[in-house]
């Protein structure tokens, strides 16, 4: 498949070169022409107001690989550490059992190296069954024998959808289970929906330093893998009297070239804080030095809240890494986010955007953190943070 | 020891804007740069030959005008440079990019690949653990200390989010890099020369396989596809302030205590 343009349609216009994230557009001969560098996007398709733009079939273009009916079912894979299911499964259950009723499927779990009490857990949370594996190769992670079991499920299984937790095991061990698969994988998902009319799974994620979204499809391959930004979906209510299927698996053949020797606890509470927290006080640029964030760490307290930050403050040695929410930070979903001189980058935005309440403090009433912001104060944090603070206090006097 | 490092010449997306009219990347002025994570596992590929000996070679998958990025790489120290290119390879998805990598790798030989952690234009992070699943070697990700290079094993740290394990792999291995893991060497003056007579090996569809591959790379290799792009929108409902300062921090506030004692 090409994506052509049809000069006898082209008007000239130039809109599509603008349109184009890849440059891969120029002008020949007074038309558009699209060069090597198209990456597919279809951009230019949308703004050309000529519709001179059109795809072309050619000959060798992927058709479905495998019979795509033979595949039913979402699976969500639940990470687990020390035992303990990572709250990301929780919201992959949510997200997966929207997916699964609207396709007239089932919702799975697999849950490896944990113990049939979570696996009840899972089917409280949503699941209609669990694929468990207790061998003890599982207890900890490593790539291999979890991409081998996870790869060896689907083969015999056949779902139609994948999803886990974009952290750093999904991540790591997914391409691999994608690449024996010979699937695709979107990674970072942040939406996902059906397509009415196919009944494909739309995965859409932030590209390009959070600068655009893309709709990513999967149209003749299963299974649709995906991962999913943790703290984007929201989790089902849990039902204590659910009842499902817990399937033991006894997988053999499963081999690790890579040992984890030793596991050593780091993060510091805040950090922990950070994704739990109900309310968060974040402070950017504007907070001027470390004195501020100490208003910032009062008005958080009395909120029984944590501490949050742009990279701007963190770069400036105002707090700490564990702090810093956003694209290469953390992602967090409070109820209530409280930004201080935050100019709302939106690498700054992907971090905190599905905040229930979004409170932005800023001089400049231009600040694209407006944009977002339920309530929007405009002055100096120095003047509102403090007024903020004694107001609190009063209150909670009275 | 030879040493092969993945790097890709990406835009410097801390310079890509969004026009708010018309919905569309601005790239005006935008320059092309090595995948900042990358140039972390350049030095870091670096480090183990300056300790060990043995040869840093750089291999990317990438249009003509990559030939630049790896003659920065020279600069740096790297030994040998690889631009593995075809019209075939031209609109490759992770699934597709890694098996042609793992064709290249395959046939210029190596004891370890270093990788970023992902690239910045995608932020994937998918193109390492890929490869080293077709090359049926081990991986681990997240690297941010070698704490030990050995004849047949090597000993890591590898970053989560609560912390950091400590991994033992055999070698050959494939390694993705976090920045926190080195601080990457600027350009010698010796560097600069050699980079300018560096040689440029160049690998294409026939060299990796021809026809063989075909349906494995590029576009035609790519089970994903890119539907469409948008620019990233959100609803709010906006409430209204009124009134001074005082008056819009007291209902603020007021109406914060509403939620937090709800
Ligand atoms: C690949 C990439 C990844 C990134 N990842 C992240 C990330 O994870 N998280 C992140 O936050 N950023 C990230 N960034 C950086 C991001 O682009 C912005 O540079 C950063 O968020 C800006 O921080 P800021 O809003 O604090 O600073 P600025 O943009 O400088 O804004 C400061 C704001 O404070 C206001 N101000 C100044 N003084 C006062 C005052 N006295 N009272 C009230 N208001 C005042 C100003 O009006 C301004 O709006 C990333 C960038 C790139 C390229
Ligand atoms: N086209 C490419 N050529 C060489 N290396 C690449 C290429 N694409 C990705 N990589 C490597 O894979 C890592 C992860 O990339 P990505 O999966 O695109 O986020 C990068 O940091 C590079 O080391």
């Amino acid at each position: 498949m090409r994506i052509v343009v049809v000069s006898e349609r082209c008007i000239s216009c130039e809109v599509c070169i603008a349109s184009c994230p890849f440059s891969a557009i120029e002008m020949r001969d007074d038309k558009a022409f699209i060069t090597e560098g198209c990456q597919f996007c279809r951009a230019c398709m949308s703004v050309c107001p000529a519709g001179a733009i059109i795809e072309k079939a050619e000959e060798g273009d992927a058709k479905p690989a495998a019979d795509l009916s033979a595949y039913s079912g979402v699976w969500v894979f639940a990470e687990q550490r020390d035992s303990k299911i990572a709250g990301v499964a929780y919201e992959l259950l949510g997200a997966g059992g929207r997916l699964a009723k609207e396709r007239g499927t089932y919702l799975a779990a697999v849950l490896f190296g944990s113990t049939e009490e979570n696996a009840r857990d899972l089917i409280k949370w949503g699941a209609d069954k669990v694929y468990l594996c207790t061998d003890p190769i599982l207890e900890k992670f490593n790539d291999e024998p979890y991409s081998q079991a996870l790869a060896l499920l689907i083969e015999q299984y056949k779902p139609e959808i994948v999803l886990a937790g974009a952290t750093p095991v999904g991540r790591s061990f997914i391409p691999r289970v994608a690449a024996r698969l010979r699937t695709g994988l979107t990674a970072d998902c942040t939406f996902l929906e059906i397509d009415k009319e196919s009944g494909n799974l739309l995965q859409v994620r932030p590209a390009f330093g959070g600068n655009i979204m893309a709709t990513i499809l999967c149209p003749n391959h299963r299974p649709q893998i995906a991962t999913v930004r943790p703290r984007v979906m929201k989790r089902a209510e849990p039902d204590e009297s659910r009842q499902g299927e817990i399937i033991n698996l006894n997988l053999t053949s499963l081999a690790s070239r890579t040992k984890v020797l030793d596991t050593v606890k780091e993060a510091s509470e805040c950090m922990l804080n950070l994704q739990e927290a109900e309310v968060i006080v974040a402070g950017g640029r504007g907070m001027a030095d470390s004195k501020g964030f100490k208003m910032l760490e009062e008005l958080a307290e009395l909120l029984g809240g944590a501490v949050g930050a742009s990279r701007a403050a963190v770069d400036e040695g105002w707090v700490s890494y564990s702090h810093q929410v956003g694209q290469t930070g953390k992602t967090v979903c409070p109820k209530i986010y409280i930004a201080c001189g935050i100019s709302g980058a939106v690498q700054h935005m992907v971090g905190m955007q599905s905040s229930d309440m979004i409170i932005a403090v800023n001089k400049n009433p231009e600040a694209p953190i407006f944009n977002v912001a339920t309530y929007g104060i405009v002055g100096d944090v120095k003047e509102i943070v403090p007024l903020m603070i004694k107001q609190l206090k009063e209150a909670v006097q009275s | 020891m030879r040493i092969m490092v993945f790097v890709k010449q990406v835009p410097d997306t801390a310079e890509v804007r969004i026009n708010p009219e018309t919905n569309t990347l601005v790239r005006e002025g935008v320059p092309s740069i090595m995948n900042p994570y990358d140039v972390h596992a350049l030095e870091a590929a670096l480090q183990i030959r300056d300790q060990k000996g043995g040869n840093v070679v750089v291999v990317t998958m990438g249009p003509p005008q990559a030939e630049e990025m790896l003659r920065e790489s020279v600069s740096m120290g790297a030994d040998e440079v690889f631009l593995v290119s075809d019209r075939a390879f031209a609109g490759a998805d992770t699934w597709a990019t890694s098996y042609a990598l793992y064709k290249a790798a395959e046939k210029i030989g190596f004891d370890i690949i270093l990788c970023g952690k992902q690239a910045i234009d995608g932020d994937t992070a998918q193109v390492g653990p890929e490869t080293a699943e077709f090359l049926d070697i081990p991986h681990i990700s997240y690297i941010r200390k070698i704490e030990e290079v050995g004849e047949s094993s090597i000993k890591v740290q590898r970053l989560m989010d609560d912390g950091y394990d400590v991994v033992e792999s055999s070698l050959p291995v494939l390694l993705t890099v976090v920045k926190e893991i080195n601080t990457p060497r600027l350009p010698s003056l010796k560097g600069k020369m050699a980079a300018k007579k560096a040689v440029i090996n160049r690998l294409d569809l026939d060299a990796l396989g021809g026809k063989e591959i075909e349906a494995n790379v590029g576009l035609k290799g790519s089970p994903t596809q890119v539907r469409n792009i948008f620019a990233p929108e959100c609803q709010v409902q906006k409430r209204e302030l009124n009134g001074t300062v005082e008056d819009q921090v007291a209902a603020l506030i007021q109406d914060l205590r509403r939620i937090r004692c709800a």
